[in-house]
């Protein structure tokens, strides 16, 4: 016996799927989103460079500078409405060798031809006066004023949040099992239990061929998981640089990114790394020696600041550059794979691309979530009267916002789910000071609890 | 905006002692500004004895430690504030504080710093591999078992063989966690052979020479990779307990941009306690990871005297300071980072620690003129201290050590 009848069920509850469940329920679909993980945001949605991107390197042409571009626009429309932080720093792309030099007027152009107009050349003198730590050895680049800033996991939040506001339900530790194809809709056993769907939306980010699989028998694309590798240092370091600071972009790469974060700290990384392991987003002490070496021949002053944090995050890239998104009407299934490392900046727009494809007519948002402001230079909670008090010390994060995190339309189910809404333990102590206030605070709520058990426990 | 003739910043046993001795020196004003729910500071979960034996000539265990502590400063008319957490350090000197009614500015005569120490956690220690729940510091292990009444994990690798990491062992042995192995990269066990016996008696098998070289498991633990004489392996466990490689808590001064020492972590400070800004002083395990309670609370109680000399206009003009250069390799660190003509401040000896075994002659040198050696026979994470000559003449320092063949 399904559970419920839905017109829509999306698989996957990273930003893409977030994005895609907001839109449809916004256009007045019933909305079913499936994840198998105990929280939203778990697979390649955790890790990224939380940067929103322009799209003025994206391949010409292609679907996804669409939905970058179209993803971009909608952010900056909407971000306010739902109290999303955009820092719109810009980025420098700089060139560091004579053949990094050569390749800028290109890129220029192909900016220019992605509708980034707005792009200025600027040479070895201009530099330092708009980073005056930049390493000398920098030769020219380029300004790309509208690349900014945003925090990836609150933009993710609001998305599902809306769906929810919008009357999407959402299952967890839902994975998808078995799925039939009936006459009008799917028949969908997952382990939270069955369900139907008129129209089932494959954005199951690294499981994606997976599950194309279990709903098709066979999939035309294969996931590649390409690891990216970040480092994160203390908020000192993030005065050290005010744009975004990108290399030259290769062909498989963009390259390490030197910024700040929205949240105050300075990021380095990722890396691109090919594996087949899908769950595995391990740090290498190598690799993150080699990423912190390459970001001190970026800003040399960056030598001896303290790191904060390391992480990776595990891109859904597959075996083709372009984004894997196909539509079968017939047989009430839209596929969105492949969405390699711009999904943060193309959520919004793949949601727009794929209402298109099924011919849903845009619907009006009826409600807004008011996220909580997690940004270093917003209005925090821990200016405010009433906030019950700091338990975080490193973040300032409050009694209040730990509650808040654990209410609401998707409560937190797991450390991971409450760092990404609040950002415990995110700073620089990782959990020295507040873990202990924290496991009291969570004990009962999380379906992955804290700790192993209580003290008197048996065994 | 709030006003304070002494504004201490932690309520941990530096900061409470400051508080206590200028209170009984006479000075009015004094605002210990706390962040945690109550004062005391690590002892508060250290469920281990002895505390106490200089400060109340009596064994006490943490918890009781910390709450007299606060009661000898409040005794002493200082006020403390919990839940109360300073952002910002300005010039002046003038704080940003916040606490559960929201934001507030603070101005002072003079702020002592005294935020204490933490453990380095596993990104500071680079360790590889997975990011799984379960890796706690033992800072938070001991929140959790004597606070909480909870329990992390039960079968635990241990990282470090300080000191501290036979207290985590004690609280593990308290809270029924059977550690799996106790892991030390180095070739001896760190802290003093009395320690040392613990894993003996308790059967958990010492692994020297180790590394962890990554951790397993997506969600939870599963256990660890280490390098040791014996090769990679695998060994299972539930969780990993980082224990010591204390650093100090300097944030909000690296936030400032006053100089740290990279050596110590902590701030520059002279004979008097005194940093470079004016106004600001430092105490307590700031200065220098790690050392016990007691001897914090003795800092505290030193640059309190100094502090008291200072807001009656009596300490000599920072202008005359002479930093301390480190010439040996072989010192991880020496403090007070400035000495002065006039000889000792209240800081009367030069304190360092060692990075690796040595065994020789300390020598203090000024303009090339030897003024001050001792014997040293020193290991790591022992401290070792020098007596400031009565009388120094001007020209640059230099602390060396010459070894012994």
């Amino acid at each position: 016996m399904a559970q419920g009848v839905f017109d829509v069920a999306v698989v996957g509850a990273g930003v893409v799927g977030c994005a895609i469940a907001r839109r449809f329920a916004i256009d007045g679909a019933r909305v079913l989103i499936l994840e198998r993980a105990h929280d939203v945001l778990d697979g390649a949605s955790k890790g990224n460079s939380a940067i929103l991107h322009t799209g003025f390197d994206a391949p010409e042409g292609s679907l996804e500078l669409d939905c970058i571009r179209a993803g971009y626009a909608e952010y900056r429309e909407i971000h306010a409405r739902m109290n999303l932080p955009l820092d719109p720093c810009g980025a420098l792309v700089l060139a560091w060798t004579e053949e990094q030099q050569a390749a800028l007027p290109g890129l220029m152009a192909q900016a220019a031809a992605n509708g980034v107009g707005d792009v200025e050349m600027l040479d070895h003198a201009t530099l330092p006066a708009l980073e005056s730590q930049l390493a000398p050895e920098v030769r020219a680049g380029f300004r790309v004023p509208g690349e900014a800033l945003i925090d990836p996991w609150s933009a993710a939040h609001a998305y599902l949040y809306q769906a929810i506001q919008h009357g999407a339900e959402l299952r967890l530790r839902a994975e998808l099992l078995t799925a039939e194809r009936q006459a009008e809709s799917w028949r969908l056993h997952a382990s939270a239990g069955s369900f139907e769907a008129g129209l089932v939306v494959n954005a199951a980010g690294l499981w994606g061929d997976h599950v194309e699989r279990i709903l098709t028998g066979e999939s035309w694309f294969q996931i590649r998981p390409r690891k990216g590798q970040f480092i994160l240092y203390d908020k000192p370091a993030a005065a050290l640089a005010g744009h975004i600071l990108l290399p030259v972009p290769t062909k498989v790469t963009k390259g390490v990114v030197v910024c700040r974060t929205i949240f105050g700290n300075l990021l380095v990384g990722p890396t691109a790394e090919e594996q087949e392991e899908r769950e595995d987003a391990s740090v290498v002490p190598a690799t993150l020696e080699a990423l912190r070496q390459t970001g001190e021949t970026i800003l040399p002053a960056l030598a001896g600041q303290e790191v904060t944090a390391f992480y990776a995050g595990l891109r859904p890239a597959s075996e083709d550059k372009a984004y894997r998104i196909r539509a079968d009407l017939e047989r009430g299934l839209v596929t969105v794979g492949g969405i390699r490392s711009t999904g943060l900046s193309a959520a919004l727009g793949i949601a727009q691309h794929v209402a298109r494809l099924v011919g849903r007519a845009p619907g009006v948002a009826r409600d807004w979530p008011e996220m909580p402001v997690l940004a270093q230079d917003g209005a925090r909670d821990w200016q405010a009267p009433g906030n019950g008090g700091i338990v975080c010390h490193c973040e300032l994060v409050t009694r209040r916002e730990i509650a808040a995190a654990m209410e609401g339309p998707a409560p937190a189910q797991s450390l991971a789910g409450l760092k990404r809404r609040t950002r415990v333990t995110m700073g620089r102590c990782q959990g020295f000071y507040c873990s202990a206030e924290l496991a009291r605070l969570t004990e009962g709520r999380f379906t992955q609890p804290m700790l192993a058990g209580a003290v008197d426990d048996a065994g | 905006m709030m006003q304070a003739d002494v504004a201490i910043i932690g309520a941990g046993p530096a900061g409470l002692a400051a508080a206590a001795h200028l209170g009984l020196m006479g000075v009015k004003n004094i605002v210990v500004l706390e962040r945690e729910a109550e004062p005391g500071g690590i002892p508060r979960h250290c469920g281990h004895s002895p505390f106490g034996m200089r400060e109340f000539r009596r064994v006490l265990g943490g918890a009781s430690y910390a709450r007299r502590l606060a009661a000898r400063a409040e005794g002493a008319g200082a006020r403390i504030l919990c839940n109360t957490t300073v952002t910002a350090l300005h010039p002046g000197p003038k704080l940003e504080l916040t606490g559960p009614d929201g934001a507030e500015r603070l101005s002072a005569r003079v702020v002592l710093l005294a935020t204490g120490t933490r453990e380095s956690s596993r990104v500071q220690r680079m360790i590889g591999g997975q990011k799984p729940g379960g890796i706690l510091t033992t800072g938070a292990l001991q929140g959790i078992v004597h606070l909480n009444h909870q329990r992390p994990f039960r079968r635990p690798v241990i990282l470090g063989t300080e000191l501290v990491s036979f207290s985590a062992l004690l609280t593990c042995r308290q809270a029924g966690i059977r550690p799996v192995a106790m892991i030390e990269p180095g070739a001896r066990v760190v802290a003093r052979a009395g320690a040392a016996v613990l894993p003996l008696l308790l059967g958990v098998p010492v692994l020297r020479e180790t590394r962890i070289t990554g951790i397993l498991g997506r969600d939870r633990v599963e256990g660890v990779v280490i390098d040791g004489p014996g090769g990679p392996r695998e060994i299972a466990a539930d969780g990993v307990l980082l224990t010591g490689a204390f650093r100090s808590e300097a944030t909000l001064m690296a936030a400032a941009g006053m100089v740290l020492d990279p050596r110590t972590t902590g701030p520059e400070i002279d004979v008097f306690g005194r940093l470079a800004e004016s106004g600001y002083f430092a105490a307590g395990n700031l200065l220098r990871p790690v050392e016990t309670a007691g001897m914090c609370w003795a800092s505290g109680r030193r640059v309190a005297d100094a502090i008291a000399v200072h807001l009656t206009g009596g300490l000599p003009c920072p202008a005359q300071g002479l930093p301390l250069r480190i010439d040996a390799p072989a010192i991880r660190y020496a403090l007070p980072q400035i000495l002065f003509p006039a000889g000792p401040g209240f800081h009367k000896t030069i304190q360092l620690r060692v990075s690796r075994p040595v065994s020789g002659e300390l020598r203090l040198s000024q303009g090339g003129d030897l003024i001050a050696r001792q014997p040293i026979r020193a290991l790591p994470e022992r401290r070792v201290t020098l007596p400031i000559p009565r009388k120094l003449g001007e020209g640059p320092l230099s602390l060396d050590i010459e070894e012994d063949a």
